[in-house]
């Protein structure tokens, strides 16, 4: 599998270490989704970052890919500590504690979680059936928190739950970028990542903007649904 | 000889960087502007210098024929826009619309800009394209929310959203075709070269691509603005400053569906499971009847004609798909619209100013009160809805009749739908240029030269279709398969 995997650790537990942790950002993805409240949800995205960290450690340890650690350490300062902590000064600031606001009920998401957890298991495992069985399972479980981080996107409507559902989506690509070994420039992706996430954190701060635009928000609607588009 | 040439490619990069680098800690904006348009004017040369001879393929850097159209024309409008820009800026100053803080890092942003998508057009690595995309993304959803009014801001954040998602989306397509090479072409960076994945592209797993193109094509797609994933395009034209809605309609969607191309050119020489054309042609279609349809509905002068660069990006889209000479017909439409559709947002972005408004309703009478502006628009208009003698009827007529020999039911649909765009273009030209003029109207100093370059070139291109340009876009669609 991999050439510098070390003889202490057999192939099937290093499989598996890499197949808990990958599981693990599924299942946390799955515990932001029934979160109804912004600042849990927000803690939960914390975690979910950290875990990302200790998966990619593990990736960076049985590829003998050194580089892969500051990716890491990407995950668990920038995206486990520093944003969550702008996203809570931030929910601060606007007030808004306590709004629930799912396009869908928080079941319906779930089960559509589910399905779509199922679907990219089966799509990845079909296709990638000729690929080495860490890169497909970690491919199979990264999509699953893709599609999940894309899912939590559409059915909040609270601008900080939208930047955690990206930043999920986002987790994933990292995972499968990491786990597809050797890949080149993952390194730099996953600064590019951060950079956009700053970016779009920063926006919402200076923008104070609350809510994607297409709700009912009064002060929205009076600004610019008068004007004929 | 041929590191001058190496040289002249890495230029097209080097100098908007090192522009972006000056701009940056230069206040004011005259002397600003001047040096956005020295910059372009640079960029443009040392692109055109790869006409006369073009370097060898490196691990980082590929010129060939096709993305050496997409350079050029970048570059051509992206210098011509920046002529348009100093005095497009200079009034909206003068009104106080905008205001020099604003304004900071609005120059910086176009070199960045013009960095992003270059480096996407002549890489040769997976990884940095995907880089200059979001680069070039980044730097225009800061552009678009320039005016920092309400409407600018919902604009951007949703540009920057959907924008995010689709160079997510792509970069998830590239790690899967990055999976399906690395057992044929080994770990590393050989496996995200162009050149590599092509010539080995044979023996690489075809389920991998299929998927990884799907990816890929809604990823990038999203930044062609095809429908369904178009929602930030209307937006983003309208509230943005005009230059901008001018080069993200003549190159950044240009350049997105270059990405598109080179995978489908990728995913052609294998042996992938799905044909790239039929979703490509499919997703066209689509968004070419969506498009006509929200044509007129539209009470917005600049959302009305973002609409139309979706309509065009679905007929290119299609055009592609469909192959053989359609590919011939979509660089001809690609070029045209690019030169077509910045002309016209350069006249629309006078037209506004003049008017101080961008509803359509107050707009009325524009070849009376304003002759030139009013019947550049009409000529713009004319042009882009494929009347002859203009260029984009060249290249719909080359589109639809090669369509018909191969599946005539498509090329009937792709009719209708152009039909029914120019309906609603005509309906609005007319009442936009002609009859009584409506009160109101400000003093400007319009730039009426880019205006005139390039719809002197469709023109010249629409009477007499130059034989080396065919022989040339002929090669490139043999290359596209």
């Amino acid at each position: 599998m991999t050439n510098a995997m070390t003889s202490l650790i057999p192939a099937a537990t290093s499989l598996s270490i890499a197949n808990v942790l990958a599981g693990a950002l599924v299942l946390v993805s799955f515990m932001m989704m029934y979160q109804d409240r912004i600042s849990a949800v927000i803690n939960v995205l914390a975690l979910q970052a950290a875990i990302l960290g200790f998966a990619v450690i593990w990736q960076a340890y049985i590829q003998a890919a050194p580089e892969l650690y500051i990716t890491a350490a990407l995950a668990l300062g920038f995206k486990a500590v520093v944003i969550p902590l702008a996203l809570h000064r931030i929910v601060e600031k606007l007030g808004i504690h306590r709004e629930v606001e799912t396009v869908a009920g928080i079941s319906l998401t779930m089960l559509a979680g589910i399905g779509l957890v199922a679907l990219s298991i089966v799509v990845m495992l079909h296709t990638a059936a000729h690929a080495e069985a860490l890169a497909r399972e970690d491919v199979a479980l990264a999509l699953s928190v893709i599609l999940l981080g894309m899912l939590m996107m559409v059915t909040r409507r609270n601008a900080v739950s939208q930047i955690a559902g990206f930043m999920s989506l986002e987790n994933g690509l990292i995972l499968a970028a990491t786990g597809a070994q050797g890949m080149p420039l993952v390194v730099e992706i996953s600064v590019a990542f951060s950079v956009l996430i700053a970016f779009i954190v920063i926006g919402v701060f200076l923008f104070r903007i609350r809510e994607r635009f297409d709700t009912v928000d009064s002060t929205v609607l009076d600004a610019f649904r008068g004007r004929l588009r | 000889m041929s590191n001058f040439a190496h040289d002249a490619a890495i230029a097209t990069v080097v100098i908007p960087a090192v522009a972006a680098a000056v701009l940056t800690v230069m206040p004011g904006w005259r002397l600003p502007a001047r040096i956005n348009t020295l910059a372009s004017l640079l960029t443009v040369l040392a692109a055109a210098q790869l006409l006369l001879q073009r370097p060898p393929p490196t691990s980082l850097l590929l010129i060939d024929d096709l993305n050496i159209v997409f350079l050029l024309l970048n570059g051509f409008v992206g210098f011509t826009t920046s002529l348009f820009s100093a005095s497009y800026i200079a009034h909206e100053l003068e009104t106080g619309h905008l205001t020099p803080h604003y304004l900071r890092f609005y120059h910086a942003m176009y070199q960045v800009m013009m960095v992003g998508m270059n480096l996407a057009l002549i890489t040769n690595n997976l990884g940095l394209m995907w880089f200059g995309v979001e680069l070039a993304t980044l730097s225009t959803v800061m552009m678009v929310g320039i005016y920092r009014t309400e409407a600018s801001i919902e604009a951007s954040w949703k540009y920057l959203i959907l924008g995010s998602v689709g160079i997510a989306l792509a970069l998830f397509g590239t790690i899967l075709v990055y999976l399906a090479a690395k057992p044929v072409l080994g770990t590393g960076m050989a496996a995200m070269q162009w050149t590599n994945l092509v010539q080995h592209a044979a023996p690489l797993d075809p389920d991998l691509l299929s998927i990884g193109f799907i990816f890929l094509l809604i990823g990038y797609g999203t930044k062609a603005g095809l429908v369904p994933m178009h929602a930030w395009l209307p937006d983003a034209h309208a509230e943005g400053p005009t230059p901008i809605s001018a080069v993200l309609s003549g190159l950044l969607l240009n350049v997105a569906i270059y990405a598109i191309l080179r995978f489908k050119v990728l995913l052609a020489a294998s042996s992938a499971a799905i044909e790239p054309g039929i979703l490509m042609a499919v997703t066209g279609l689509i968004s070419l009847f969506f498009a006509a349809i929200m044509l007129y509905r539209r009470r917005d002068i600049k959302r009305m004609f973002a609409y139309s660069s979706i309509e065009h990006m679905g007929i290119i889209a299609f055009a592609f798909g469909v192959g053989g000479l359609g590919n011939v017909a979509g660089l001809l439409q690609m070029m045209m619209h690019s030169l077509t559709k910045s002309a016209i947002f350069f006249s629309v972005g006078h037209v506004a100013q003049a008017k101080g408004t961008q509803q359509m309703a107050e707009i009325r009478g524009l070849t009376t009160s304003h002759p030139l502006l009013g019947w550049t628009l009409v000529a713009g208009v004319a042009a882009i809805s494929g009347f002859p003698p203009f260029g984009i009827f060249t290249s719909e007529f080359l589109l639809i009749t090669s369509t018909f020999a191969r599946a005539p039911i498509l090329a009937v649909l792709l009719g209708l739908g152009i039909l029914l765009a120019v309906g609603a273009l005509v309906v609005r030209m007319t009442a936009l240029c002609f009859g009584e003029p409506s009160p109101g109207s400000n003093a400007i100093t319009a730039s009426t030269m880019p205006i005139f370059l390039h719809l002197g070139i469709v023109l010249a291109v629409g009477i007499a279709l130059p034989t080396f340009l065919y022989d040339w876009f002929s090669h490139v669609g043999a290359l596209l398969g």
